[in-house]
């Protein structure tokens, strides 16, 4: 048991140690912005990592989570919580509806369509303005359950850290799983897959549903603590932020994924001094890592530090 | 009761014949080897019974039901199994999943199960393990079991690739080059091997180059040469058969 | 009506045919070594960027122009040397990081030594339209598309004429082949970049009289580029020509017919159908996978 779900014992350990280390607000704003992206990580790193099928648009179904509880209250007079349910569901649908037929392609293709379908989704939440504020963005209503408002520092940080910490542990129980295993297998050679009975086509969506899920509960999650959603949620930045965080931490590693999210993430929010740099020193970082460490930071230095680290994998 | 037959089977690549009217059936049980010089076809024809590639023309049956155009993962469901001449192993597993991987038809198929840490499921790989460990012995390969599938020597790898496909328990098993890469005394194991699994009833069908393991080995020989069947009998009439000498030899041997 | 649609073709045109040098661009790099080069935008940038700060600062336009090549060629050769080549052997995906990454830092950089305006350059010859059967053309569209079929029949005959050109075929054809006959692949695939740069530069001064410039052009370019070229068959030129025009065209006349604020969204849309149908691209072969 400790093996299989290292990762999420030490993310729960490094949760509750920066709750005790953090020594202002600004910290624990940052550190629940990693989590968050984290989440959505953790779950693209199924679809690339695991599944080794890249996609370049996943913001989409985080914008799609993201303004489902924006204008799910707003417009429909849904609870935040219900709306959260819808947008998932919605973005869910989606990937099923989409994923068959994407999922068909190989490589560059792949890549250009993931892409295409990004931007369709950023596309229609800019262009939409009477439902989604247009460009502007829209304000989202607080978390209220039975009459207590999720709000606060303090609240968000905990809220943030159980949906990680429950990613992980779903990414590491599916991962430990027959399907995990399938889904390596599809990775490494689909003609291989398929002699050995693995219905590859469902096999891969069902990786896209899961990665396109978590990446709805990581956008609603974010517009909730937000307070407010704008179309970059979905746009092409932040689908390039979050596959970098996969490939940067580590493909197939749980652990990699945060790590991954704790550069992208946190890193432009201790340079805002130097806002005028932060491109250049995030194009940078993109470029040294993928040069020097090519299997990415958590297993290149798994490999380098050897069994020690292997097993929270 | 035949297992695997080819009625008419052709296909081209570019215009180019590559098979051309394949038609067998197989018992079974029992070896049948499918031999021929090189670019002959052995490849694409083990494609083809295997649903990698789809035929131009003919059919294939599998246990008298029509089969052609059905993908990989389908067949194996009904019971056919096959390893690779250029290699088509998991490498970034060890080689103790790469053969877990061949228990995917016995294993439970529902994803929504196995995204929860269930105590059921983590039985079930349990007990994928021990089978996998034992499936691993078959083929003298238990002290690697848990080195990556990287690590391991081409003869293993191959090896490997034969575990891998048993665990799937197959009736029908194609082997496309067992023997290459492996040295006297491993090609004898893989002998006695592939004549214990056809004893168990399994039908085997292989593209082997080692003549003298085909001819000892084997129940009935089928040639290939240049997409066609020039010979098709018990290994001593194919070894006498004056067409397959012309075909290896060329005319004037 | 039918001036309307005359219209339509010549703006669809005209985008296009910078498409279709972006999608060049990625062809003749993927070609000579496999990399998807996502900074390929950003070439166009400093083409249009370069040239506009060198003319504000009292530069004739005509020196200008070759400097701001110069400059991309240049920038196009140490992103090779530094960047591609020491990871020579990554995965694709890492690869796709890289020049995601490149292309990010060099918009960072572009911010930095420019500016985050938009900038216009005058017209070669002048902005008088010119009426051609009912449909209002500024000259510069001529100069933009006689500027792309310039570049395509340059090219053509450098890879046909020339030894080096014909090495640069060669690799595309079999990188390993090409290596064991003596070609120096790396010099190649060195090369690729440098002229992908010098094309994609070209391009961004041609058009920038029409459309402006900004640190930030460059992502949708490359994009749109790529979709284009993918929209034509990865690797084959002719395909990434034509696909360049064809996502102008699409999106002149989706703009103009169906709505304007989806604009950038039609090639996408036609790009996913495609690829449904045709994964392989319109001009792309569908390869039979050994196994």
């Amino acid at each position: 048991m400790a093996a299989r779900f290292g990762a999420a014992l030490i993310l729960a350990l490094v949760v509750v140690a920066v709750w005790f280390l953090a020594d202002s607000n600004f910290v624990l704003r940052v550190a629940t912005l990693v989590f968050i992206y984290g989440l959505a990580a953790i779950g693209l790193n199924i679809l690339v990592g695991d599944a080794g099928q890249v996609s370049l648009g996943h913001a989409g179904f985080l914008g799609i989570g993201a303004y489902a509880v924006a204008i799910g209250p707003a417009s429909l007079g849904l609870h935040p919580l219900l709306a959260l349910v819808a947008g998932v569901l919605l973005a869910g649908v989606l990937a099923l509806v989409i994923g068959r037929p994407i999922l068909r392609l190989r490589g560059f293709a792949l890549a250009v369509a993931t892409l295409g379908l990004g931007i369709l989704i950023a596309m229609v939440i800019n262009n939409e303005a009477w439902l989604t504020g247009g460009p502007d963005g829209m304000r989202v209503g607080r978390l209220e359950l039975f009459g207590w408002r999720a709000r606060g520092t303090d609240t968000w940080y905990w809220i943030a850290a159980a949906a990680l910490i429950f990613g992980a542990i779903v990414a590491s129980s599916l991962k430990a799983s027959p399907t995990g295993r399938a889904l390596r297998a599809v990775h490494d050679s689909e003609v291989a897959a398929m002699v050995a009975g693995i219905d590859v086509a469902r096999y891969k969506s069902a990786a896209f549903v899961i990665s396109a899920v978590y990446a709805a509960i990581a956008g609603g999650l974010l517009a909730l603590y937000d307070g407010f959603v704008t179309p970059d949620v979905a746009g092409y930045l932040t689908s390039i932020e979050i596959i970098t965080m996969v490939v940067l931490g580590g493909m197939g590693s749980v652990l990699g994924a945060v790590v991954g999210a704790v550069i992208l993430t946190a890193l432009p929010q201790m340079l805002t001094a130097f806002a005028e740099y932060e491109h250049m020193v995030l194009g940078l970082i993109m470029m040294a890592v993928m040069i020097g460490l090519r299997a990415g930071i958590v297993p290149s230095l798994a490999a380098l530090f050897g069994g020690v680290l292997r097993r929270v994998r | 009761m035949t297992s695997l037959a080819a009625d008419g089977i052709g296909i081209a690549f570019g215009g180019v014949r590559a098979l051309d009217g394949i038609t067998f059936e197989t018992a079974e049980a029992g070896v049948t080897a499918i031999i021929g010089p090189n670019g002959a076809g052995k490849t694409t024809l083990f494609n083809i019974l295997t649903g990698v590639y789809r035929p131009g023309r003919g059919r294939v049956r599998l246990f008298g039901e029509d089969v052609t155009g059905e993908p990989p993962f389908r067949l194996a469901e009904r019971g056919l199994s096959r390893t690779f001449q250029n290699l088509q192993v998991f490498f970034r597993m060890t080689a103790l999943e790469n053969v877990m991987v061949g228990h995917h038809l016995g294993e439970s198929h529902n994803v929504l199960r196995h995204l929860l840490p269930l105590p059921a499921v983590f039985a079930g790989e349990r007990r994928a393990r021990e089978a996998a460990r034992a499936e691993l012995a078959h083929v003298g390969l238990e002290g690697v079991a848990n080195r990556s599938a990287a690590s391991l020597s081409y003869g293993e790898l191959k090896r490997l690739e034969i575990a891998r496909a048993l665990a799937a328990k197959p009736r029908v098993l194609l082997l496309d080059e067992p023997a290459a890469g492996c040295n006297a005394v491993e090609t004898e194991a893989l002998s006695t091997l592939i004549r214990r699994l056809a004893g168990e009833g399994i039908a085997v069908i292989l593209v082997e180059h080692d003549m003298a393991m085909v001819m000892s080995l084997s129940d009935r020989v089928i040639v290939l040469d240049q997409g066609r069947i020039i010979a098709d009998g018990p290994p001593d009439a194919v070894r006498t058969d004056p067409a397959v000498r012309t075909a290896y030899l060329g005319a004037d041997g | 009506m039918t001036a309307e649609l005359l219209q339509f073709a010549f703006s669809g045109l005209t985008v296009g045919a910078v498409y279709a040098l972006v999608a060049l661009g990625f062809t003749l790099i993927y070609n000579a070594s496999g990399v998807i080069n996502f900074a390929q935008g950003e070439f166009v940038m400093i083409g249009g960027m370069t040239t506009v700060f060198l003319a504000a600062a009292g530069v004739p336009l005509p020196i200008a122009a070759i400097v701001a090549i110069g400059a991309a060629v240049l920038i196009g050769i140490l992103l090779w040397a530094l960047a591609i080549e020491p990871a020579r052997g990554a995965p694709p995906i890492a690869l796709i990081i890289i020049t995601i990454g490149a292309s990010i830092f060099l918009r960072g950089l572009a911010q930095i030594v420019f500016d985050k305006q938009f900038h216009a350059l005058p017209p070669i010859t002048g902005d008088a339209p010119i009426r051609i059967g009912g449909a209002t053309v500024l000259p510069q569209t001529f100069w933009v598309l006689g500027g792309g079929f310039a570049v395509v029949v340059l090219l053509t005959l450098f890879l046909e004429r020339t030894l080096l050109g014909k090495a640069v075929l060669a690799t595309a054809a079999n990188r390993l082949a090409a290596r064991l006959v003596g070609i120096n692949t790396a010099m190649v695939v060195c090369l690729s970049f440098a002229v992908s740069a010098g094309i994609g530069a070209f391009a961004g001064i041609l058009i920038t009289p029409i459309t402006l410039t900004s640190y930030d052009v460059g992502t949708l370019l490359a994009l749109k580029g790529f979709a284009a070229a993918m929209l034509g068959g990865i690797g084959n030129p002719v395909g990434a020509v034509a696909g360049g025009l064809l996502v102008g065209l699409i999106e002149a006349f989706g703009a103009g017919l169906i709505s304007s604020d989806y604009k950038d969204a039609f090639a996408f849309f036609v790009i996913l159908a495609v690829l449904f149908f045709m994964p392989a691209g319109l001009f792309g072969r569908r390869a039979v996978e050994r196994v």
